[in-house]
């Protein structure tokens, strides 16, 4: 990256962490207080009741799913977000008129919700000590899928503001999306409990598969082969950045 | 050398409306030139497509010698933008704006810092800095974009009617500034509507009407152009007509006020002598209208004849 590339990055990057940590009320502590509200109705209440998952206490079960689930969300809606108010202000501008080339603004605005997901995964993970008993399996395995499906959610974000039309338009896609995607992705149940034919359905969601490999990362126990799992966060997230990218250069929602 | 060379520029929106058929414009670099026309003419979108902020539907953009195909970047670090419209982060403090948008052109930040300084001082905004953007007023938050658009020092500004909204006091303060500017080597293209502003600042002019280059000039010989002046004449007395009067035609507007057409450089005591010798007693006068606004009005209505519009 040459100098001025890599200022200019650095620019975007502290301006977006900053834009987070300034609102932290509305981005950072909500998935916190969810997190903890999952725990103390699933996990103590609901859980105490429910036998083993996979060989784990029902409350360990169910950790890793809701750290990535909270990752997924918050990488995700930083940057739609983020980029939707550039754009809808107009202050994109000002990044259009500087000499950054399109791939520098998008590892910007992709680093912002990297950092999102990193500051809100480190809180919820932190509040899941509280309740529960989890260690650490594999770091490598850990961190890989969750930096690697912070990045993918960042890249999907910013394809749907590009989209985005109006302020509504940002939320139609986490809700209708994203949320059953997640809670259908076996963050709450090992897809082995399923009957034949859905545990086949189930295979075709992506989330399964990073939330699978980051139990496996914690726990140590998957319903998937890890190289899948990698081959399938790593094939969509160049899939979206290319289209990202795409996207960005050609100006589709920014120039007219 | 040119700062900006356009050739056989063409846009057309994506919603079918054609609002460039075919530009070319050149201006030389250390030049203070204004891009002149009516609403809708099409200037910021050429100011757009310069920017990279609306894509071309054809023709060729250079700036300093870069094609803006070939080498945008190049392009874009030349080039100081001042949008018509506020298009900052209201939410986000002045300095900052500044701060970060010499980031974005790849100054680090201790020296992004002193840059910003500097520039908010220059534009009396230092004091300000601190406060977000949108708590300015708006003559403030103009040269807030001003600054903003000069933090990276660049060799051409092209400002999109900067001092729309701001009060005479302030006006004639930008004037000064960016004359300060454009003597200190900075190629200046702006667009107004205040005529007096292109007339007092700029050296040459386009009048762009209707997506077509309907003038260019150098604005002495513009002016020089304009053989005819008219003046208005308050009267003492009401007048049932007109006295006739060699060298000027003279016409009543309404009993106490009569307007005087002559060729530029007509004696005025000639007139006056003209006057008193036929008893009318004047009180006062002023210019009919300012001289590029006539012209102006010319260009753009005998365009619109021409092309058999409105
Ligand atoms: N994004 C857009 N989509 C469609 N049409 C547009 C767009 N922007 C401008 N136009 C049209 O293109 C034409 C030229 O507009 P432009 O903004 O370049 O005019 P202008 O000379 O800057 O006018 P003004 O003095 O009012 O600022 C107008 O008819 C305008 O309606
Ligand atoms: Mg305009």
């Amino acid at each position: 990256m040459s100098h001025s590339y890599r200022v200019a990055f650095q620019t975007l990057v502290a301006k977006e962490f900053l834009r987070f940590i300034r609102i932290w009320v509305q981005t950072v502590l909500p998935p916190a207080i969810t997190t903890a509200l999952y725990f103390v109705i699933f996990g103590t209440l609901i859980g105490s009741q429910l036998g083993e998952m996979d060989g784990y206490r029902y409350v360990d079960f169910i950790v890793p799913g809701l750290i990535l689930m909270s990752v997924i969300s918050n990488s995700y809606a930083n940057v739609v977000s983020s980029f939707y108010q550039a754009k809808y202000q107009r202050n994109v501008e000002e990044m259009l008129v500087a000499p950054i080339p399109a791939w520098v603004i998008l590892a910007g605005y992709v680093s912002g919700g990297v950092a999102r997901g990193v500051v809100v995964g480190v809180l919820v993970t932190g509040v899941s000590l509280f309740f529960s008993d989890v260690g650490v399996h594999s770091y490598t395995v850990s961190l890989a899928v969750f930096v690697l499906t912070s990045i993918l959610f960042s890249l999907a974000g910013f394809i749907n503001a590009v989209f985005a039309n109006s302020f509504d338009d940002i939320s139609i896609i986490p809700t209708f999306v994203l949320t059953p995607l997640t809670y259908l992705g076996g963050v709450f149940y090992s897809i082995e409990l399923l009957p034949e034919v859905w545990q086949q359905i189930s295979l075709a969601n992506p989330v399964l598969y990073m939330v699978n490999a980051f139990r496996f990362g914690l726990l140590g126990v998957s319903d998937i082969p890890l190289w899948i799992a990698f081959l399938i966060i790593v094939g969509f997230i160049l899939l979206l950045f290319a289209f990202a990218l795409h996207l960005l250069k050609k100006g589709v929602g920014i120039k007219s | 050398m040119n700062a900006l060379t356009i050739r056989n520029l063409e846009k057309t929106y994506g919603n079918g409306l054609r609002a460039l058929s075919g530009i070319d414009l050149d201006v030389e670099e250390g030049d203070f030139f204004a891009l002149l026309g009516p609403n809708g003419a099409g200037k910021s979108t050429t100011i757009g497509i310069i920017c990279s902020l609306v894509n071309k539907s054809a023709g060729r953009v250079e700036v300093f010698g870069h094609d803006l195909d070939r080498a945008p970047e190049e392009v874009k670090a030349c080039i100081g933008y001042v949008p018509q419209e506020f298009n900052f982060n209201p939410f986000e403090p002045v300095g900052e704006i500044v701060i970060n948008q010499a980031g974005y052109y790849g100054i680090a930040r201790p020296e992004a810092r002193r840059r910003a300084e500097g520039c908010l001082r220059q534009l009396e905004l230092w004091e300000r800095r601190e406060s977000q953007a949108r708590s300015l007023s708006g003559g403030m938050k103009r040269r807030l974009m001003i600054a903003r658009a000069l933090v990276h020092r660049p060799r051409l500004l092209i400002l999109d009617e900067p001092t729309a909204g701001v009060d005479i006091e302030i006006r004639r303060s930008m004037w000064d500034f960016l004359r300060n500017i454009n003597v200190d080597g900075t190629t200046v293209i702006l667009t107004t509507h205040y005529l007096e502003e292109a007339e007092s600042l700029c050296r040459n002019i386009a009048i762009i009407n209707d997506g077509r280059i309907a003038e260019r000039a150098a604005m002495h010989e513009m002016l020089r152009r304009l053989h005819q002046e008219d003046i208005i004449l308050d009267l003492a007395a009401p007048l049932n007509e007109a006295p006739p009067l060699r060298g000027v035609r003279l016409r009543l507007l309404d009993p106490t006020t009569l307007e005087a057409c002559m060729e530029q450089g007509h004696d005025l005591n000639d007139l006056f002598a003209g006057l008193q010798a036929a008893r009318v007693s004047v009180v006062s006068m002023r210019n009919r209208q300012n001289r590029l606004e006539k012209l102006f009005l010319e260009r753009v209505s005998q365009h619109r004849i021409e092309g058999g519009g409105v």
